[in-house]
């Protein structure tokens, strides 16, 4: 199980102070967080990426490639690359020199993003976002696992003889997380091709996400990468922590009255019972997202959104203080109770290359070894 | 005996308000039709006043309250929709439009619906057909021929067995909705949430075979 933060990114004013970052201020405290993220114990470090203000990250490899050299163990992923908008082409070269530079410490999670004007300023089309996502992640998908790609599709050039470089590290792709937050057919593509899935599961009830990974489980299965239970589920979540409840709920009320999301909406009150949003003690983040597993089953992967709604870096680090030293070292402990043993790990690269070697060597001894491959039969959809 | 549901949006702002009163004279002339055509009608109320944050909440957070969403289930499953909302400047109300912004665009296809309206005065009447109307039509919805406008003065104006009087124009419109309710399908349905597009491919229609 692997625990780690998200950010959006946004460069929000604090509410309490009528202070904003400067673009500067804000790139370079997200850079701290990560760092502080990985010094208190952390396994993931997530960056969104936006082409609009208020938000600031762009361009999340250059963030990245940064992080990499100044972490040892984090592994640094998305949240979302935007696969839409994004040339599968970059996508693949990006990524695959990150991984590089970071040893292996990376994944990412593809998004198609929901502001309409983002597409038309890369010259796309909001109304084809699925078919977008689709066929620009199916091009990505080959470029890391075939040499040379001839390839022709709907929504860029074709390609002949095209060989992305450099090639993914060790001859293992990242791993991918596709993140939804209602669409079936985004559910469908990861079970397709045994990539992860990510809920956000922060803005709306548990009960939607349930539903849709519920879903994925049972696709996952049917295309025969494994078991409904061990397929790969990730969740986003959202705390505040105060010793006492009371702090909690005092400290974050300007911030979530304010928040760009929920702001102004429903109370503090009923949003944290809709929501997996919990602003208390410690414990009740730990008795909150120790039930999550009831909900969603045995899953890999927790992130939660510390830092936004325009928090002080100050309070974002204390927050990851709270998070690392006392709730996630209690949430490692109940997840380990009774988890099965064939339920997999999160993801990491040395468990990929593990996996593929073990597939090549099944293959050499003539075993098959399809559980790792992508089915045959594109067509044996419904 | 057939079984059907029937569902009333009333979207008047005071208590008691005409608008309700109108939503609940058209309701009665319906399920007395439904009752003739030997169908056991169920009714459900929903009065917008009483969701006003829920919605608004639900416009800003992209989600609904359990109360709104158990209110937008049970007319999404609805044999027939009486809608009635009082005309402010020239059209809906705004907590009506509202209302009907956080349904899902495919909600309201095919329900029967009957459109109704209060207003101070007869001059008001249109807005039932130059806004009402075209806002159910492009939500797929089918609207019977008859809508009924109610001013004040017509709560004073007695049915004269012609067309013009506000019991003469309910009784129609009552008829005609009630014919709509009786052969809906839509209280039975099974939606399936996870159906995909016909014709969708995980790997899209190109390069990746």
């Amino acid at each position: 199980m692997q625990f780690g933060i998200f950010t959006v990114g946004d460069v929000t004013t604090d509410p309490t102070n009528n202070s904003t970052p400067s673009e500067y201020e804000r790139i370079k405290a997200i850079l701290t967080i990560a760092q502080k993220a990985e010094e208190v114990g952390l396994d993931v470090f997530a960056l969104g990426e936006h082409h609009n203000p208020p938000f600031v990250p762009s361009s999340p490899t250059t963030m990245l490639g940064y992080l990499a050299a100044k972490t040892e163990n984090i592994i640094l992923s998305t949240s979302t690359t935007l696969i839409t908008t994004n040339d599968p082409v970059k996508i693949a070269e990006d990524y695959a020199m990150l991984q590089h530079v970071a040893d292996g410490r990376v994944d990412l999670m593809m998004g198609r993003g929901n502001t309409g004007p983002v597409y038309p300023w890369f010259g796309k089309d909001i109304r084809e976002g699925i078919p977008l996502a689709i066929e620009n992640y199916a091009l990505l998908h080959r470029l890391w696992r075939e040499e040379f790609v001839n390839w022709q599709g709907k929504f860029r050039t074709p390609l002949q003889g095209f060989q992305s470089t450099p090639r993914p590290l060790d001859g293992v792709a990242p791993f991918v997380w596709h993140g939804s937050i209602r669409s079936p057919e985004i559910a469908e593509q990861a079970a397709y091709y045994g990539d992860g899935f990510f809920a956000n599961n922060i803005f709306w009830p548990k009960e939607h996400y349930m539903q849709l990974v519920g879903y994925y489980r049972q696709r996952f299965e049917h295309y025969g990468h494994g078991t409904a239970d061990q397929a790969m589920v990730g969740l986003g979540g959202q705390a505040f922590m105060a010793k006492n409840s009371q702090d909690a709920k005092k400290q974050f009320r300007p911030y979530f009255d304010n928040a760009p999301v929920y702001g102004h909406g429903p109370s503090m009150e009923d949003f944290t019972e809709q929501t997996p949003l919990t602003v208390g003690s410690p414990q009740e983040v730990i008795d909150r997202y120790a039930s999550m597993r009831e909900s969603f089953g045995d899953y890999q992967r927790q992130l939660f959104l510390m830092d936004h709604a325009g928090l002080p870096l100050k309070t974002v680090l204390e927050q990851l203080d709270i998070l690392g030293e006392e709730v996630v070292p209690v949430l490692r402990e109940e997840f380990a109770k009774n988890r099965p043993a064939h339920v997999p790990d999160g993801p990491t690269h040395a468990s990929l290359v593990a996996k593929a070697r073990a597939a090549e060597a099944e293959q050499a001894l003539g075993f098959g070894g399809t559980a790792v491959n992508v089915p045959l039969d594109p067509a044996a959809v419904n | 005996m057939v079984a059907r549901k029937l569902v009333v949006v009333s979207a008047g702002l005071s208590q008691p308000s005409s608008t309700r009163l109108l939503a609940d004279r058209l309701t009665a002339a319906t399920t007395e039709r439904l009752d003739a055509l030997g169908v056991e009608t169920t009714i459900e109320v929903i009065e917008l006043r009483d969701l006003g944050h829920d919605i608004v909440n639900n416009l800003i957070t992209g989600f609904p309250s359990p109360k709104l969403s158990a209110a937008i289930e049970s007319l999404t499953a609805a044999d027939g929709l009486i809608a009635v909302t009082p005309i402010f400047t020239t059209s809906y109300s705004g907590l009506f439009k509202s209302f009907i912004d956080v349904l899902e665009p495919s909600a309201l296809t095919d329900l029967p619906v009957l459109i109704g309206a209060t207003g101070g005065t007869e001059r008001h009447s249109l807005a039932l057909d130059y806004s009402m109307r075209p806002l159910f039509t492009y939500l797929h919805a089918v609207v019977v021929p008859t809508s009924v406008y109610a001013a004040s003065s017509d709560w004073g104006t007695g049915a004269d067995g012609g067309t013009g009087a506000l019991p003469d124009r309910m009784s129609r419109a009552a008829t005609e909705l009630a014919a709509l309710v009786l052969s809906s399908e839509r209280s039975s349905r099974i939606i399936d949430p996870f159906a995909l597009p016909a014709g969708f491919s995980p790997v899209g229609g190109y390069g990746a075979q």
